[in-house]
């Protein structure tokens, strides 16, 4: 048995096994080293998986060699590589990106246990995504969400709101998991088993008209709920913005990109491969429910964002708005807009977080992260703010950008199915990001930086300078990236494309 | 002043031993009965507990320092999944135990897996519950970084 | 049907839907950050007997094979590949026959209550002598098992028992090798071993809860959430009144009245770093 047999499982067991490490270190620089090289690792074990997948088709990994659906599966197609590649990616950026900026907002000691911390919330996300068994999800997304309440309630330091911030998102989290939690059960109750696929199997067979039955119909009504509730779709968002905005901004960074489009996995998972749009209440739900939400997220965070003083906050109320595209994608109930839905989560992850490092390099030099701290930033951090204004570009869609791609097929889906009405919802809706994003790029490059004051120096009362390079590199990565597959469109559209003909193809 | 508490602690005294057994008994019998690792961790946490409830942190911290529970904690957690990842290394798929003891014809690896996975989270438990014990227990009222 | 009956037959969910909304109530309506932790554990604590109660089957015990039943189950105990998550370390595991009788008698001998029911497994089972769902449906005249709305309604048999009635898995285990055997029954442990993960991933998020409701009591001075609100808009506005927070539509500059917020944040951010002496 080589290491190609072994693929699925290793980003989750590398981290996983070695991030007790971490704590043994017991020295901050040199759990940043170990933490980056062992992102690293999980990252290019994504890489490969995602080519054996594009290569091969679908991975099934039995665990403990017990085959499914008695055992637990870890399945891999082309739409969890995709955001496993993600996932894997940002963490990697993030952790490499973090070390200048954590070591200030928090304490020493506490490097090792941040970086821990830190690997094992990227457990908790790769795991949500490889498993194809339903409780496991719930295993691995509480892993997660424990991890990412102590991260961000570490921003305590700089910002005691960082822990009312994390105590509700606690609350809210624990909730979404719970209602998640019922939801299996009910699932469990009707069908007799966990694993995805013979979730599938169960309720397509049996006499006509005893699937999906009342229970089916309330087990999806709560993982809806409680999966909402973990991605921060709309009316259930309340919980983000705080802690986003005063969580250490590496993390920001990180949980940004990754933790709420798992969780918009997770429904698409559930509603295209357990359920699959042949039944009537999904498609019922897809219309009445996930369409409204959607374009609500997408108007009234928009809005909120507007007025926002925080460039953070305004950036998470951006990112609940960006979860209503992502939402109106799946809520189409079509290949393209599931499609869509899928570049989007790439992009929108690639482009979330360049724009929190951005932040974080404001945050080191400045100590603030609201907009006066973006007075004039082209002439103190010219490349910090280049970086700034390209991935807000991308935000807004911007042709050659990663945020056009996602729009564009967006748009073309609404129009395949029939709702241009949406098109021109999604247009609208880009037109008060431009205002929000277009809002801090007009203090970037037109305001003169304050020349008293305390935003006047850096934190330590020198001229402000550029960002250090270990932060700067990983930003521009980023940055790039987002050109990159801007310009290279086929790369991501293939690949979702691909994946969402296969989601969609389980519905048949 | 000590002397006030004579019964809870001769009783403790006496309970003590019983309880670290009672969980070894949990600890191992896992195998064959109700039982396990995190029962088995929860109880024996529970004799220390008991004992800094009676006698003091502070003495509780001498007879178990927080720097053992910190390694305890990463070496359960390393059992727990080393072993695992052992099955990788021998060539099997992630906790495929049956790997540890190829040859049997009753899956004793499973028996090896199982029992040293539950011993790997006997020990992370029981050393987590007394770390947070420890923490509630002895905070400050300002915080201190290594506290937390 | 008998409404009443309707009713009481399906006891087991009308306590679970009672103390979910119990435990939701307490963390909407509390402003106290520990009770809110405490409907936070009320409201899991519900999911845990709904877990419980659907594995559960009137008369099953608990999932443990003992030496006896399991030849006559299988025949002998290397006759199957696999086994069920349950099974481990009772059926494949407990086919090393060299350990069966022994561990068989030291079930019998120990005097613990929790153990009592194990190793009578074809009794029936009494109120309270199975670990803890048997006190959730001792007397209850038709198991939730066999609710209307579970398509595998009517009377569990053991394969069931062991597999959640999925007939795929009854077949991968063998179970049906012997069809003759009705005794014993058992209940489905795989609730209670989903469970127990959720107990765990409860606690932990209860322990992560409760620290930061420490925290939250040394940096505010309170765990009340409308003055913990109230601390924030005084240190940010200058004002506890909510109507003032928001800052005035389309400013992008600090207020005219007050210190500006960045100021603060960044006065805070240097006395933090003044505060560790050179620590970075």
């Amino acid at each position: 048995m080589t290491i190609a047999d072994q693929l699925p499982v290793l980003p989750i067991i590398l981290p996983l096994v070695l991030a007790p490490f971490a704590i043994l270190l017991r020295n901050g620089r040199a759990a940043h080293v170990f933490a980056v090289v062992v992102c690293g690792a999980a990252f290019a074990f994504c890489a490969m998986l995602l080519a054996r997948v594009t290569a091969e088709g679908v991975i099934s990994y039995a665990l403990g060699d017990w085959a499914p659906p008695i055992g637990i599966e870890y399945r891999v197609d082309l739409a969890n590589a995709l955001v496993m590649l993600l996932v894997s990616g940002v963490a990697t950026l993030a952790a490499a990106f973090s070390y200048a900026s954590i070591r200030t907002e928090i304490d020493d000691r506490q490097l090792p246990l941040f970086y821990a911390a830190f690997m094992i919330c990227m457990t908790g996300l790769l795991g949500v995504t490889v498993t194809g068994d339903a409780f496991n999800v719930f295993v691995f997304l509480e892993i997660s969400s424990l991890s990412t309440y102590a991260l961000v309630a570490l921003g305590a330091r700089v910002d005691r709101r960082a822990l009312t911030a994390a105590f509700n998102y606690l609350v809210m989290g624990t909730l979404g998991a719970t209602f998640f939690v019922i939801g299996l059960g009910l699932i469990y109750q009707a069908t007799g088993t966990l694993n995805m696929a013979d979730i599938r199997a169960q309720l397509s067979a049996g006499p006509p008209g005893a699937m999906p039955n009342s229970m089916v119909e309330a087990a999806f009504a709560f993982i809806l709920v409680g999966m909402g509730l973990k991605a921060a779709a709309f009316p259930m968002h309340l919980w983000m913005p705080n802690a986003y905005a005063y969580a250490p901004s590496a993390v920001s960074a990180f949980i940004a990109a990754a933790s709420t489009k798992v969780a918009v996995y997770v429904l698409i998972r559930f509603t295209f491969t357990i359920f699959g749009s042949d039944f009537d209440f999904i498609d019922a739900m897809l219309t009445y429910v996930l369409t409204p939400i959607a374009l609500a997220g997408m108007f009234f965070a928009s809005i909120v964002a507007v007025f926002q003083e925080d460039v953070k906050r305004m950036l998470a109320y951006s990112s609940v708005g960006q979860i209503g595209y992502m939402l109106l994608g799946i809520s189409f109930g079509t290949e393209a807009g599931l499609q869509a839905s899928l570049i989007h989560i790439f992009n929108h992850g690639l482009m979330k977080s360049a724009l929190f490092m951005a932040v974080a390099c404001v945050m080191l030099r400045l100590g603030v992260h609201t907009c006066s701290g973006f007075h004039g930033l082209t002439k103190r951090m010219p490349f910090t703010a280049a970086a700034f204004i390209f991935s807000g570009l991308s935000l807004v869609g911007v042709p050659l950008t990663v945020g056009f791609v996602s729009k564009w097929y967006l748009l073309q889906a609404a129009f395949d199915a029939g709702r241009p009405w949406a098109g021109f919802l999604i247009v609208a809706s880009s037109l008060i990001a431009v205002v929000y994003v277009g809002r801090v790029i007009e203090l970037i490059l037109l305001r003169d930086p304050p020349s008293e004051g305390l935003l006047a120096n850096d934190v330590d009362g020198n001229p402000v300078r550029e960002a250090p390079l270990s932060m700067l590199i990983p930003m521009w990565v980023l940055v790039g990236a987002n050109i990159y597959f801007g310009l290279r469109t086929d790369l991501t559209a293939e690949i979702a494309g691909r994946a969402a003909a296969a989601l969609m193809g389980g519905a048949q | 002043m000590r002397d006030e508490h004579l019964i809870l602690r001769v009783v403790m005294k006496v309970l003590f031993a019983p309880i670290i057994l009672f969980a070894f008994y949990v600890q191992f019998h896992g195998d064959y009965g109700p039982g396990g690792g995190f029962q088995a961790g929860v109880i024996f946490a529970v004799a220390f507990i008991l004992h800094g409830l009676i006698y003091g942190v502070a003495a509780t911290k001498r007879a178990m320092p927080q720097g053992v529970l910190s390694a305890l904690m990463s070496i359960g957690l390393l059992l727990y999944t080393g072993t695992g990842a052992l099955t990788m290394l021998l060539g099997r798929n992630l906790l495929a135990y049956d790997a540890l003891a190829p040859n049997s014809t009753h899956h004793a690896g499973q028996h090896w897996g199982i029992l040293i996975v539950e011993f790997g989270v006997g020990m992370t438990v029981a050393a987590t519950m007394l770390t947070i014990f420890y923490h509630f227990s002895s905070r400050e009222p300002e915080i201190r970084d290594e506290d937390w | 049907m008998d409404p009443l009956q309707f009713i009481i037959d399906r006891y087991n969910y009308w306590i679970f839907i009672v103390l979910m909304m119990i435990g939701l109530y307490t963390v909407i309506a509390r402003g106290n950050l520990i009770k809110k932790i405490i409907g936070l554990n009320i409201f899991q604590t519900s999911v845990f007997i709904y877990y419980i109660s659907i594995g559960k089957i009137t008369g099953g015990t608990a999932p443990i094979y003992t030496t006896a039943h399991q030849e006559k189950l299988f025949g002998h105990g290397e006759s199957h590949e696999r086994e069920s998550h349950d099974g481990e370390g009772h059926g494949g595991g407990h086919g090393d026959q060299s350990h069966g009788p022994e561990a068989a008698g030291h079930e019998s001998d120990d005097g613990h209550g929790e153990d009592a029911s194990t190793d009578h497994a074809a009794e029936p089972l009494h109120a309270g002598a199975s670990n803890d769902a048997a006190a959730l449906t001792a007397g209850a005249g038709e198991a939730p098992h066999g609710a209307p709305g579970d398509i595998h309604a009517g009377a569990p048999n053991p394969p069931d028992a062991l597999t959640g009635g999925d007939p795929a898995t009854t077949e991968a285990l063998g179970l049906t090798i012997n069809p003759d055997l009705v005794e014993p029954i058992y209940s489905n442990p795989l609730p209670h071993v989903l469970i127990l993960t959720a107990i765990v991933v409860g606690v932990a998020t209860t322990a992560v809860g409760l620290a930061l409701a420490v925290r939250i009591r040394e940096a505010y001075g309170t765990i009340e959430e409308d003055e913990l609100e109230d601390a924030d808009n005084i240190a940010e506005f200058g004002v506890a009144d909510p109507r003032d927070r928001e800052p005035p539509p389309g400013g992008k500059g600090e207020r005219p009245d007050g210190p500006p917020r960045g100021a603060k944040l960044a006065g805070d951010r240097l006395s933090t770093r003044l505060g560790r002496g050179g620590a970075s």
